[in-house]
């Protein structure tokens, strides 16, 4: 049975009862529409990211830094996109941790595949796309993450780049991983609620606003109407997504509900899922941060490789995903 | 005591300072409180998701922003 059946319970009967719209009408679609997918939305994301963060509990970057440590190409990609799903990464932290992974032996290529899978795969877009694509879709987008990840950690750690990173960044000395006491269960249940807090309480309004767009999208755009224009026909859908996506950073949340109406309308799949994974793997502010650690060229082939490989993916499913 | 709070800047390092300041007030510790920004000393700490707390050169924590009155017990507790 679906859960969200008293979701749906509840916002027809607002819609059609309380407020009295008629049935069918597009202002109507697009109040249930809206009624039905800001609480579930939400609900999902408080139950899940609560669950992430009892697990994210387990795994500190140092604990992921020591399973890296001396891992070699290929077996070391993988896991370390594994990795970068299950260890919490806030952009802030991203020149400490690139810094710890490079001086503990993580080599440069295994450490790009956690730095691409970290931020790609994260928690807010796996369930706005469960939520509003469904579990397959979301599925598909993890195994894309992880395959582009690793593909491109690899082609990095091939092209041997070393020489591309900033030269203090090998002078510096780290010290003595720190023995950081375990936490107790009461301090991973206050995270965790205390984390679902500060994640819900940021990405709300992106979240109603996002929908309240795709909901008047809903009611009032026919479908498949932009199918002409973005749909499988259309070679350059897939670049044209890539290239806006990239600066769209952090409206994850936003983007996501409106990409789910665009893909109603017509909009192909492969193209909508490399809009998604652009706007929320490759973001300007990540390369400005990453800037201290790594030479421009470096900075460049990161988001080059990511870029193709996101491409990639769009066209893969476009042919695939009719 | 010697309490040193790491953290390159960002929003959650500010916050664990202001905690840790208030945390030292309320259980009336004599501790001085460093903000330490200087990412060749964060990462003498072996430390890497920040903020971290390092009390009397050990690090304590990493990575998240405990409460107050956690802090208190953190600090009291030697």
């Amino acid at each position: 049975m679906d859960p969200f059946a008293p979701y749906q319970w509840l916002a027809d009967a607002l819609t059609y009862r309380v407020f009295g719209l008629a049935p069918g009408s597009r202002l109507a679609l697009a109040v249930d529409f809206f009624l039905y997918d800001v609480p579930k939305v939400l609900t999902l994301l408080a139950v899940v990211i609560f669950a992430v963060a009892i697990i994210r509990s387990f795994f500190p970057p140092e604990r992921t830094r020591a399973m890296l440590s001396h891992t070699r190409l290929y077996g070391g990609n993988i896991a370390a996109a594994l990795l970068g799903i299950v260890t919490p990464f806030c952009s802030c932290s991203a020149v400490p941790l690139f810094i710890g992974f490079v001086e503990s032996g993580v080599p440069l290529g295994v450490t790009f595949s956690f730095l691409v899978a970290s931020p790609m795969i994260n928690e807010v877009a796996v369930i706005l796309l469960a939520g509003l694509f469904g579990w397959r879709i979301a599925a598909i987008y993890i195994v894309s993450g992880l395959l582009i990840a690793i593909v491109s950690g690899i082609i990095i750690g091939k092209l041997g780049l070393e020489s591309w990173v900033e030269e203090y960044v090998y002078k510096l000395r780290v010290g003595q991983a720190a023995e950081i006491a375990e936490q107790t269960w009461r301090e991973r249940l206050v995270y965790a609620r205390d984390h679902v807090g500060e994640i819900v309480g940021k990405v709300w309004p992106y979240v109603v606003v996002g929908i309240g767009l795709g909901a008047v999208m809903h009611g009032y755009i026919p479908d498949d109407f932009l199918a002409r224009y973005a749909g499988v026909g259309n070679p350059f859908a897939v670049p044209i997504a890539v290239i806006v996506g990239v600066p769209l950073y952090s409206n994850a949340a936003g983007v996501i509900p409106l990409v789910s109406v665009l893909t109603e309308k017509g909009v192909s799949m492969g193209t909508s899922l490399a809009f998604m994974m652009a706007v929320v793997g490759l973001s300007l502010p990540e390369a400005i941060i990453l800037r201290k650690v790594l030479k421009p060229k470096l900075i460049a082939v990161y988001f080059g490789v990511n870029a193709v490989g996101i491409m990639a993916i769009g066209y893969l499913f476009n042919a695939i995903l009719r | 005591m010697d309490i040193k709070v790491l953290g390159s800047g960002c929003a959650k390092c500010n916050m664990l300072e202001d905690a840790v300041k208030q945390a030292v007030a309320k259980a009336g510790l004599d501790a001085q409180v460093e903000k330490v920004t200087d990412m060749e000393r964060i990462m003498g700490y072996g430390v890497m998701s920040t903020p971290a707390l390092v009390v009397d050169e050990q690090v304590r924590l990493a990575g998240r922003v405990p409460s107050v009155d956690d802090l208190v017990a953190l600090l009291t507790r030697v």
